[in-house]
């Protein structure tokens, strides 16, 4: 079952490869990438939305790493949805006995609440101007709101959108399970699949190109500097993949607050962020100056690893956090504290 | 192509909480209150043959092994944990480690039925030691050049050559040494594994001395050393199969990245629980990547409860894992304004000491970093 979910999204998201890089403007600098309204309907009428949530909350109740494996897939092909977003929001509404999003959806922070109106604005919601719910926490509330009005257009280096909402209907709202913290810690772990799926990509990629680019007479995938080089490359994707399950394994965890799923996120945070920096320079110098033009479809991929490392919290705020924890248990905890993750997951 | 790079989590199997919980306790009661980082950072030269049979009575050595062989026949995931406690306790395995981790199970996979039931009861026991007999002077990294010769006289094998860097080989009661048997020529085909009880006439053991001045190397000379038929492990010929499973065992587990654990927790405590942003930031960075490799390394042990080899898995792991033990001397004297001091027993300048002067053979030992980054090479496919 969860083979075929996975292979059927693998089949889906290389059927849209194509369009996904012409969705990308020429100049990335000035626009975002167009919305993938087809493969939306496609995405939705398969139910993947719903990942998440139980049976009976009316979900397909598919592991953790199932559903966001398909978000990791997605990002092998760049494909510009809030796939991760909208499964994410879903299973949160579902836990907190609101409705499903409608169409596709976003995660936010920022505004406040006063009664069941918000005031003020979410900034860099990933997909904004496409989100028709977005589901925001709000001190001890989670909230369902719809019909956002953009006030600012904008969008990460990859064209990707992330755009200023604000609203001004009336919002539904419902005690939340997650605290703020913890919601960000979901967003991130959305950016580490992310990252991990655009890593694993771009390797193959640089493998390829590796073994069929030829110079002084032979494929430079035979000179031992480029082998050393792909080696290391190859580490920090297995690293980022293993970091991103580890917590998407603890996602129920979440719910529950224990604190493994939160030091497990950020640890995949950090170790998916340092894993981007490492590998994007590596595939980009293995493939010389043909890498580095629009036409070659290197940069959705390294431009997307470039914009998710800083998105969720960055690899020094997270090292801050979890810092601050291992510090504050002391010297004597902090192998227990490292064995209680695995004993959780 | 690419399934090596994938890291499944291993089930959480039943009793293992409890498992976990007797080890440290014996490990608090044995190792006791005084056990410092200056102990703690020594744990892999920490020879205790003592230390070494109370494990052998808790059933924690040889713990996977059948128990016609004296073992307990408990999942490698098990096995897991006690190694791990271990290594994070910095305890003193020096003595049974490579017994425990790679000569029994090469013994218990290709060895005689009376191989098999006369040692290893008595590794599983605590009181049987190995060594690794695979490096020459002339052989390191390119470990087929090997020049250590078998030849056969009758029923006997005649053993001529010099193997060098052997860890422990003064305590040891047995090497298993990679040796040619046939033509030079064929490189890997022409050899073969002996079992070799260094207690034999011709065997003449050479201390070398590490950088600290620490005696845990050795050069071994084997002058026509007569052994029985029974020496040899497996098949004439199958040397450089057995020799990369042992290979496999040696890479593959938490020793690969707890080197420098015990300077790690040191660290932490001599920050204390405020410290500064710099500090706070650099543990939390670190305690990422240990998270990480931990799980990795936890992928791998369940793939060997599941009896799959991940040789590259476990490359990955070792070659990762030796980066990070690297990088804690490193991160810790930058955080710390504390000479590494050597001579008193301070805790943390000495654990400092320790682990710098360790910290090069992190990526030689168990095959060189190169080495490992070209095997992973190879397994994506390049050259
Ligand atoms: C603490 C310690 C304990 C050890 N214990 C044992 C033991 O118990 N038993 C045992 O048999 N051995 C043991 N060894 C030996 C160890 O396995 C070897 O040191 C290792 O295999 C490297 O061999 P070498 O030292 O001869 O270095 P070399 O092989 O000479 O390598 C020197 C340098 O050249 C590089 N190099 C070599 N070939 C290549 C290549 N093809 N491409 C690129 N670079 C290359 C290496 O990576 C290295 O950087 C131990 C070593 C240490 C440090």
């Amino acid at each position: 079952m969860q083979e075929m979910v996975l292979d059927m999204g693998a089949k889906l998201f290389a059927e849209h490869a194509d369009a996904s890089f012409a969705a990308h403007p020429d100049d990335v600098t000035e626009g975002a990438v167009a919305w993938l309204a087809e493969l939306w309907d496609q995405v939705e009428e398969l139910g993947l939305p719903l990942a998440l949530p139980t049976e009976v909350q009316g979900g397909f109740e598919l592991p953790p790493t199932t559903a966001l494996g398909l978000v990791r897939l997605a990002a092998t092909q760049a494909i510009p949805l809030p796939l991760g977003e909208t499964m994410i929001a879903n299973w949160l509404l579902a836990h907190a006995g609101l409705p499903p999003a409608e169409g596709p959806a976003s995660l936010a922070l920022g505004p406040t609440l006063d009664g069941d109106r918000l005031t003020g604005t979410a900034a860099r919601v990933a997909f904004g101007r496409h989100a028709q719910t977005v589901v925001l926490l709000v001190g001890d509330r989670l909230v369902r709101a719809t019909g956002a009005t953009v006030t600012d257009h904008s969008h990460n280096i990859a064209g990707e959108p992330r755009d200023t909402l604000e609203w001004t209907r009336a919002v539904e709202t419902a005690p939340a399970s997650v605290d703020e913290q913890t919601f960000r810690l979901l967003g991130a772990t959305l950016r580490s699949q992310a990252i991990a799926g655009s890593l694993d990509a771009a390797l193959s990629m640089t493998v390829a190109y590796a073994n069929e680019r030829q110079q002084f007479g032979r494929p430079i995938g035979r000179f031992q500097a480029i082998q050393q080089n792909m080696a290391v490359m190859a580490t920090h994707v297995a690293a980022a993949g293993a970091a991103a399950d580890m917590a998407t394994d603890l996602l129920p965890d979440a719910l529950v607050g224990t604190g493994a799923f939160s030091a497990a996120a950020m640890a995949a945070k950090i170790r998916t962020g340092e894993a981007a920096g490492t590998s994007a320079p590596i595939a980009h110098q293995t493939h010389g100056a043909i890498g580095y033009t629009s036409e070659y479809r290197l940069h959705p991929l390294t431009r997307r690893l470039w914009s998710w490392r800083d998105e969720w919290g960055r690899e020094a705020e997270w090292s801050d956090a979890l810092g601050k924890r291992v510090c504050t248990l002391g010297p004597d905890d902090f192998w227990p504290f490292l064995t209680r993750m695995g004993a959780l997951a | 192509m690419r399934n090596f790079l994938d890291f499944p989590a291993p089930p959480i199997l039943p009793r293992q909480d409890d498992l976990r919980r007797d080890v440290r306790a014996f490990l608090a009661d044995t190792l006791g209150p005084d056990y410092g980082a200056n102990d703690r950072a020594r744990s892999w030269n920490g020879y205790d043959p003592a230390f070494s049979r109370k494990l052998g009575q808790q059933g924690w050595l040889g713990m996977t092994w059948p128990e016609t062989y004296g073992g307990k026949d408990r999942s490698p995931l098990d096995r897991y944990i006690v190694v791990e406690e271990l290594l994070a306790a910095g305890a003193p395995v020096a003595a049974h480690w490579i017994a425990d981790r790679q000569s029994g199970p090469l013994l218990l996979r290709y060895g005689t039925e009376k191989q098999r039931r006369d040692i290893l009861p008595r590794i599983a026991s605590g009181e049987c030691y190995f060594c690794i007999g695979m490096s020459e002077a002339g052989s390191g990294s390119d470990l087929a050049a090997t020049k250590t010769r078998a030849r056969k006289d009758g029923s006997n094998w005649i053993l001529k050559g010099t193997k060098i860097w052997t860890t422990y080989a003064q305590h040891a009661h047995y090497m298993i040494v990679f040796c040619r048997t046939g033509d030079t020529d064929d490189r890997h085909g022409g050899t073969s594994q002996l079992l070799v009880d260094l207690s034999t006439p011709g065997i003449t053991i050479s201390p070398i001395l590490d950088l600290s001045g620490e005696h845990h190397l050795n050069e071994v000379q084997f002058d026509d050393v007569r052994l029985p038929a029974s020496a040899l492990i497996g098949q004439e010929g199958q040397g450089w199969n057995l020799v990369m499973g042992e290979l496999a065992f040696e890479r593959s587990g938490p020793d690969r990245f707890l080197s420098s654990f015990a300077l790690l927790n040191d660290l932490i405590r001599v920050l204390g629980t405020a410290p500064d942003q710099s500090s706070v930031r650099a543990i939390g960075r670190m305690a990422a990547h240990l998270m990480v490799l931990r799980q990795m390394s936890r992928a791998v042990a369940g793939k060997l409860a599941r009896d799959e080899n991940p040789p590259l898995q476990a490359t990955i792991v070792k070659d990762l894992g030796a980066l990070l033990e690297q990088e804690i001397p490193e991160i810790a004297r930058t955080l710390v304004p504390v000479e590494p001091i050597p001579g008193p027993k301070q805790d943390f300048a000495y654990a400092l000491a320790r682990t710098l002067m360790s910290a090069p053979s992190f990526s030689l030992r168990g095959g060189t970093r190169e080495i490992l980054r070209g095997i992973i090479a190879r397994g994506l496919g390049l050259r």
